[in-house]
């Protein structure tokens, strides 16, 4: 067992950390408050290789791996919940399934526009009466002839209006169950597909979450994901590879919300002395580190296992669950750390523990982390 | 076109902290960077690699550490990667610096030699010159921008209080400020590349150089004392418009006899 990042991974880590604070904690607050999509940043990253991280150079990628992707979640997470969330969703649900699941013709001709961020993916599982129940698909997909004819609709979806390539599911055979259910790519600009209404949110305000609506889309047979009826399974794996992206952007809040906290508490000063002289202080303090290195090594544990091509889907499940009670919990403590102050827009700790709750809840609420956990324990 | 950067691995003075009771730099743990204004050379380098082609070459003499700044060189697009690191090198002053760096360059091909100004712990903004004049080349210092034509490159000089448009022939040098540019970011591929890439390390057997100008033997430098710097006494501050603010400091001026 080896603790010490690659010098790869440390080169890596400096090059993030100075983007981050140049480039996205600048524009923070104003993403949050006026909730626009951070378009400039987006370029940025994509100029410099972060939009492909873990794909190969043959693809358009960076060549590089999934714990250097889910550092680079972590990093502008620390800064920017949302801008966090957009690579995330990106790459692990978009990204990766065509990567993982296509064939080559369609890796071919989706993955170096995806991986060179020319072009922004996103995930349509979510509807209205298929949440935490996604099995329960009412979007329906009839072949007919080379195409597939897509109707009904999506909602939350994350990087949506924004995103150029949409992974779908939808019912092909009804009968079949979640056998029944197929992945298709939908690209931005197909007749019939629009953007509906866009959510207004407590966090990750920046982040564009919107239905997706699907009137009579025409989908080539060459745009189906997988196989036909393995959408279900297909979802389900790629939702194991987001876990780590969120456990990521957890963890960031939680760091960033720590860091915040240690500059606040040794400037102000009350009954004569600085605040983190109080014991109280320290404690919360250490707990709080404690927790969210924890949270790391779950986290950093999920994405090397991945790496390695080892099974990894219940230590993802605990490293977001695990992640993002500690990015609430300690996005709650650094708030009460900064008192009243910190409950005023003039500080970053509210706008992180607003952005730290969503991350109990999408991609599989704590509940079902705790699910998927808890299956493989009693196995 | 061959471009030459000279790099400097130099302490990060932004986060370096002061020992309070000795007054001076707590070197531990404090991390190590490429130095600033050659960081911009090298991305002026870098851009004419893009907008016209050219092989960029990255040199820098120092300590096996100083690996780590090749690498951050090549991970931001740099084409060769050479360290200069030999214990006769050590407790090199600035003419032994550039007499070693001068005598690496030799055996290399090039057209135009990129330095910093200054390295921000060294601060003597030596080095840079000092090359030029062991290669016997012309050099321009303080550039803040820069044309490539087919001969020669055309740069913009800059002063505190002004300006100069200079017309320099190849091969030549030139020494750079770190505000002519922001450097790029190291790129996700380059990263994932810099360590399975080739840093050359040449030691005294590689480069021909005469014993007697390296090292800490050949630096003729001798350090006599060193201080801090005292602090002066707190200004005043005056608000005011800026005729009176003229005629404010003139008055104090003559008070204290200095004109
Ligand atoms: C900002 C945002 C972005 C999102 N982005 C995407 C996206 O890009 N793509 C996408 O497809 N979806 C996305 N979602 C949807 C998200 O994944 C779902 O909201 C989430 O899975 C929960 O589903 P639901 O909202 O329908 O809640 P419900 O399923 O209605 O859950 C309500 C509560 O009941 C609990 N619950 C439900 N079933 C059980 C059970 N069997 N046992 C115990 N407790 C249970 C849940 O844990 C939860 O606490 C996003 C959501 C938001 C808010
Ligand atoms: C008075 C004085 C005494 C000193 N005595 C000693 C001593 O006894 N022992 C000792 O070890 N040091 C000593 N030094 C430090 C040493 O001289 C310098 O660090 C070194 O020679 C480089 O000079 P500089 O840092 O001033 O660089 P500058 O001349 O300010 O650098 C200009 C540019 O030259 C290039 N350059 C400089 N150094 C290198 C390098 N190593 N590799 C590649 N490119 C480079 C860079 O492009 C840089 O931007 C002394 C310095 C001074 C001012």
């Amino acid at each position: 067992m080896d603790f010490q990042l690659s010098r790869e991974h440390q080169l890596l880590a400096t090059t993030l950390k100075d983007f981050a604070e140049n480039e996205v904690r600048p524009l923070a607050r104003e993403t949050d408050e006026k909730e626009a999509f951070p378009v400039s940043t987006v370029e940025k990253m994509a100029r410099f290789g972060m939009m492909g991280i873990p794909f190969p150079k043959d693809f358009g990628g960076a060549g590089g791996d999934n714990l250097g992707y889910i550092m680079a979640v972590e990093a502008l997470s620390k800064v920017c919940g949302t801008t966090g969330v957009i690579l995330s969703a990106h790459t692990s649900l978009c990204a990766a399934p065509i990567y993982e699941f296509g064939t080559d013709e369609q890796k071919r001709r989706l993955l170096p526009d995806l991986a060179s961020g020319k072009k922004i993916g996103a995930f349509g599982l979510t509807e209205p009466n298929a949440g935490t129940d996604a099995a329960g698909q009412q979007t329906a997909a009839v072949l007919s002839g080379d195409k597939y004819i897509l109707t009904g609709s999506k909602i939350f979806i994350t990087n949506a209006g924004y995103a150029d390539v949409y992974i779908v599911f939808a019912m092909t055979d009804r009968s079949k169950g979640t056998r029944g259910i197929s992945a298709f790519i939908v690209e931005k600009g197909m007749p019939g597909f629009s953007i509906g209404k866009k959510e207004e949110k407590m966090g990750i305000r920046g982040s564009s979450t919107c239905e997706l609506i699907f009137e009579n889309v025409e989908v080539p047979v060459s745009n189906l994901l997988g196989r036909e009826g393995g959408g279900f399974g297909l979802a389900m794996k790629t939702l194991d590879g987001g876990r780590i992206g969120i456990g990521a952007q957890a963890l960031g809040l939680a760091q960033g919300a720590i860091d915040e906290t240690v500059k606040y508490v040794k400037e102000r000063k009350q009954f004569g002395k600085t605040i983190g002289s109080f014991q109280n202080t320290q404690f919360q303090l250490a707990d709080m580190q404690a927790r969210t290195d924890a949270a790391r090594l779950l986290v950093y544990r999920a994405a090397c296992l991945k790496d390695a091509k080892q099974p990894y889907s219940t230590e993802a499940a605990m490293a977001k669950l695990f992640a993002s009670e500690t990015a609430m919990a300690v996005t709650t403590m650094a708030v009460q750390l900064h008192g009243g102050y910190g409950y005023t827009r003039e500080y970053p700790v509210e706008r992180m523990m607003r952005d730290a709750k969503i991350t109990e809840i999408y991609e599989g609420t704590s509940e079902v982390q705790k699910m998927v956990i808890s299956a493989a324990v009693l196995k | 076109m061959k471009i030459i950067v000279c790099i400097k691995q130099v302490p990060d003075t932004t986060e370096v902290k002061i020992n309070p009771t000795t007054g001076t730099l707590i070197r531990e743990g404090v991390p190590s960077i490429i130095n600033p204004d050659d960081k911009s050379g090298l991305e002026a380098a870098l851009v004419l690699k893009e907008q016209q082609g050219a092989h960029v070459t990255v040199l820098s003499m120092g300590p096996p550490q100083a690996d780590l700044a090749l690498r951050e060189a090549l991970a931001m697009g740099a084409d060769q990667a050479i360290l200069l690191s030999d214990r006769a090198f050590g407790g090199a002053d600035t003419w032994a610096t550039s007499s070693t760096l001068a005598a690496a360059i030799r055996k290399l091909e090039w057209d135009l030699i990129i330095c910093g100004r200054q390295a921000i712990d060294g601060d003597t903004a030596q080095v840079g010159p000092q090359i030029a004049e062991h290669l016997q080349v012309p050099h321009v210092s303080y550039v803040t921008e820069l044309q490539v034509g087919e001969k020669a490159i055309e740069v913009k000089r800059k002063f505190e209080d002004g300006w100069q448009r200079l017309r320099v022939q190849f091969p030549c040098l030139i020494t750079t400020l770190k505000d002519m540019n922001q450097a790029r970011y190291m790129s996700m591929a380059g990263i994932y590349e810099a360590y399975k890439r080739e840093v050359k390390v040449w030691g005294l057997a590689d480069i021909d150089v005469d014993q007697a100008n390296i090292g800490l033997k050949g630096s003729p430098t001798r350090v006599k004392a060193s201080y801090t710097k005292g602090t002066r006494s707190a200004g005043k501050v005056y608000e005011v418009d800026p005729r009176d603010g003229a005629r404010i400091i003139v008055e104090s001026l003559k008070e204290k006899f200095i004109i």
